[in-house]
């Protein structure tokens, strides 16, 4: 065990030279592919807000389930299926039909070609199920329906997520998919959190639609106006919605006196509304936003050239604000945050401090420790930590990982913790001298033999708890995970190559005299 | 030359073992009936780190800034400097007109100087639950997968023997937080585990030694060899106790109001599982009549 070739120190060195030489790119500017690389902040250290938000696609199912009514009602009558009390509540449809439907019923609902019951591919199972009962059917969502509404609905919210917080200059944000509902957002360093929360807690559907008395086919609604508290009967017919905007812009407007939104249509949108104001000058439009009428202007004019404007007692921010959202795209659901963590960067650093004084005192008293119990070897043991060290973060900045205020106690506790190793083999070869059997090198040759099967068995132990902690582990915590792991990985390699090394130069240029161990 | 440890470990094994069932009970006990102080993360609610940085305002201005908010079971206490106040509520969802920016507004009105919101978190009620959950899974997995390493490694009177010196580890840590109303949170899931991790090392290395000796020995009895193995190991379970408890100390100390109580619990931990490595892992391999003829006999089996 205390021989080393020549081409394993060399690869030993090697190896542990250029894993340390990472932790200076943490230092550099430099562009270089390999010198850019950086260990990141979690952020705990750098201060950011981490929020976890869920799409409720309660409406959606609901507009899924309305927009089966007509298609389904048709198909009954092709397939010449008598149904009664036709029903939809609580996102279910729900009719009866005679026994002798029922068979028709089921043929034609669970044919994987039919057109309303699609057949999901992806889930292999009917978007739509339903249940017999006492000759009623009842329709509603299958599980596998309800998650592919919402999966489309965190794939279309993503982008648009994206979108907003960018146009709030956010730098570096990250946005991804958690689950079949679920959007992780993480800001670092963001300064006001409560604004983009404003900003994603809206799904700023918009839609322009006539104020009449008339019943109308379609229906009509009862707003009240927000800016003058005034009510309106609005017809359902939308004119218009804000897919069919390509841009808006805050604005002043210098003869009311007041920031309205400016916005620009698209080709569509802009003959519709064209003819829609040209048909129906002298009455008014409602602009609908989310469920509000914010303002319902008297048409005097028709609008052909596809620009219009937005008024309603906005303050410059409320403008801004509903710009951004127009332009950015409605949500298809309402977003809600579950959960939020969020750390101001004076606290960020504050932990970085002590996490970095707790460090170095740590880091001392561990190899003072060291020197007073073994002396020489101690000073062995303690380069062995300190090349752990080195390559623990070396290994970190080499994977770009993330580090947390728990992450910083990982590399603490592996401080402790490293030692192990060392001192398990210390142990074992002062056993051995004390057997006095041979000479110097053998008794180090066995020590170190007989203490690498404990030294994997203990480390793979805690190893395996690691892992399981990065599997299930959230953000900090996660962090701790990664810098143990690692840690206990760097600690094999610095006690079972370096000091075994350093421990042989020592040992056979010493091979008679009494070692002080 | 050193002089190698000789104590009689084993003659203290039965009272020992009478403390540690004791303890075990006692934790078992706090823990079903007084019960765990879960913090946010697993209870769900709101966590505000305050800082105000004027002398007039004490801890009582705080409570009532944040009170007849509607927040539902408010505590307030001071957290670290002088000026820092850790506020929880109860209060998990937030709505358009009552929100974390409307309770900020509020409360820097009552206190009548700037306040410094430095930490908020917020945990909804179906997210608390997975945490939790998720938690418990892990530190279940994490069990089955240190069973089933040593089961590999070892014969079955070890597994028996290092599991129930973790759960003796787990519950008695436990048992302390439920005792001293610690908060358990995300980070005293990770401590457990480490804990484990730990407690589970410390075992293996007594257990690796008890093994060898098994066979170098073979017509000793399991009581002199336990003794043995403990003594001739002792100097490493100390050191290597000694330095990770220094550098726990030093997270625990230095390392700011966040960390305590994951430095804490792992302080108890490490304690325990070094004490659970000698005076319950090997107790049971007695007990379970460990010799070298049953371990020659499973390895013929397998």
């Amino acid at each position: 065990m205390l021989n080393f070739s020549k081409i394993k120190i060399i690869l030993i060195y090697f190896s542990f030279i250029v894993i340390s030489l990472f932790c200076y790119s943490n230092f550099s500017d430099s562009e270089n592919i390999f010198l850019k690389k950086k260990i990141n902040l979690g952020l705990d250290l750098q201060g950011g807000s981490y929020l976890l938000l869920e799409v409720d696609s309660t409406p959606l199912q609901n507009r899924q389930i309305q927009s089966k009514v007509i298609p389904l009602k048709k198909k009954l009558i092709e397939k010449k299926i008598t149904y009664k009390n036709f029903k939809i509540k609580n996102n279910q449809i729900s009719f009866n039909i005679s026994q002798n439907d029922k068979e028709k019923f089921d043929n034609f609902f669970t044919d994987k070609n039919n057109d309303i019951n699609t057949f999901l591919d992806k889930y292999r199972s009917f978007e739509l199920e339903y249940n017999l009962v006492n000759n009623q059917i009842i329709i509603g969502l299958s599980k596998n329906g309800i998650i592919n509404l919402n999966t489309s609905a965190v794939d279309q919210s993503i982008e648009i997520v994206r979108k907003r917080i960018d146009e709030t200059g956010t730098k570096e944000p990250s946005i991804i998919k958690r689950g079949s509902n679920r959007i992780l957002v993480e800001l670092p360093g963001v300064k006001d959190p409560e604004r983009i929360k404003e900003l994603l807690g809206k799904t700023a559907q918009l839609s322009f639609r006539l104020v009449t008395d008339n019943k109308t086919e379609f229906g009509n609604e009862i707003f009240i106006l927000t800016d003058t508290q005034e009510k309106i009967s609005v017809s359902k017919r939308i004119i218009l919605t804000g897919d069919n905007l390509i841009d808006a812009n805050p604005k002043y407007d210098n003869i009311n006196q007041e920031p309205i939104v400016a916005f620009t249509l698209n080709r569509l949108g802009s003959q519709r509304f064209g003819q829609a104001t040209s048909k129906n000058i002298g009455k008014r439009i409602a602009i609908i936003l989310d469920n509000e009428a914010i303002s319902a202007p008297v048409i005097r004019d028709s609008i052909t050239g596809g620009q219009g404007t937005i008024s309603g007692n906005f303050t410059f921010q409320t403008a801004t604000d509903l710009a951004l959202l127009l332009r950015s795209g409605a949500l298809p659901a309402p977003l809600s945050v579950v959960e939020e963590r969020t750390v101001g960067p004076d606290l960020g650093q504050d932990s970085i401090d002590a996490g970095v004084l707790s460090l170095l005192i740590g880091f001392i008293l561990v190899i003072a420790f060291m020197i007073v119990k073994y002396r020489f070897f101690g000073l062995v043991a303690n380069i062995s930590l300190i090349s752990n060290l080195l390559m623990l973060i070396g290994f970190l900045t080499l994977l770009e990982a993330t580090l947390t205020l728990p992450g910083i106690a990982g590399i603490i506790l592996t401080v402790g913790m490293a030692v192990d190793a060392n001192v398990l083999i210390f142990e074992r070869i002062k056993e051995e001298l004390n057997k006095n059997i041979g000479n110097n090198i053998q008794a180090f040759d066995l020590g170190f033999k007989r203490s690498v099967v404990t030294i994997l068995d203990a480390n793979i132990t805690t190893l395996i708890a690691s892992i399981i902690l990065f599997i299930f582990g959230s953000g900090p915590v996660k962090g701790f995970a990664v810098t143990l792991s690692i840690g206990l990985i760097t600690t094999l390699f610095s006690a079972y190559f370096i000091s075994r090394h350093l421990t042989s130069i020592i040992v056979l240029k010493n091979k008679d005299k009494k070692l002080l161990i | 030359m050193k002089k190698l440890y000789n104590f009689n470990f084993v003659s203290k094994f039965k009272i020992a073992n009478l403390a540690s069932i004791f303890l075990t009970l006692i934790s078992l006990i706090l823990i079903s009936f007084k019960g765990l102080n879960y913090g946010i993360d697993f209870k769900g609610g709101t966590l505000i780190e305050l800082r105000v940085e004027s002398d007039k305002i004490t801890i009582t201005d705080v409570r009532s800034a944040f009170s007849n908010m509607n927040l539902g079971d408010l505590n307030v206490k001071e957290f670290g400097k002088k000026g820092d106040y850790l506020i929880k509520f109860e209060k998990k969802e937030f709505n358009k007109n009552s929100n974390i920016k409307s309770i900020k507004g509020n409360v820097i009105n009552k206190l009548g100087v700037d306040a410094n919101f430095r930490r908020i978190e917020n945990v909804g009620p179906k997210v608390s639950a997975e945490l939790l959950n998720s938690g418990l899974l892990a530190i279940g997995l994490a069990l089955g997968a240190m069973l089933f390493y040593i089961w590999v490694r070892f014969e079955w009177q070890f597994s028996l023997g290092s599991i129930t010196a973790i759960f003796h580890d787990v519950l008695i840590t436990l048992g302390i937080f439920s005792l001293l109303s610690l908060e358990v949170n995300l980070s005293i899931v990770a401590a457990v585990l480490t804990i484990v991790g730990y407690s589970m090392n410390d075992t293996v290395v007594i257990y690796d030694r008890i093994r060898e000796n098994l066979s170098k020995y073979s017509s000793s009895t399991i009581e002199d060899i336990s003794n043995t193995s403990i003594n001739e190991t002792l100097s490493r379970t100390i050191i290597t106790s000694v330095t990770t408890l220094l550098a726990l100390g030093s997270i625990f100390v230095l390392g700011g109001e966040i960390l305590k109580g994951f430095s804490l619990a792992m302080i108890i931990g490490v304690i325990i599982g070094t004490y659970s490595s000698i005076f319950v892992a090997s107790p049971i391999l007695k007990y379970l009549k460990v010799s070298y003829k049953s371990i020659a006999k499973e390895e013929e089996k397998n």
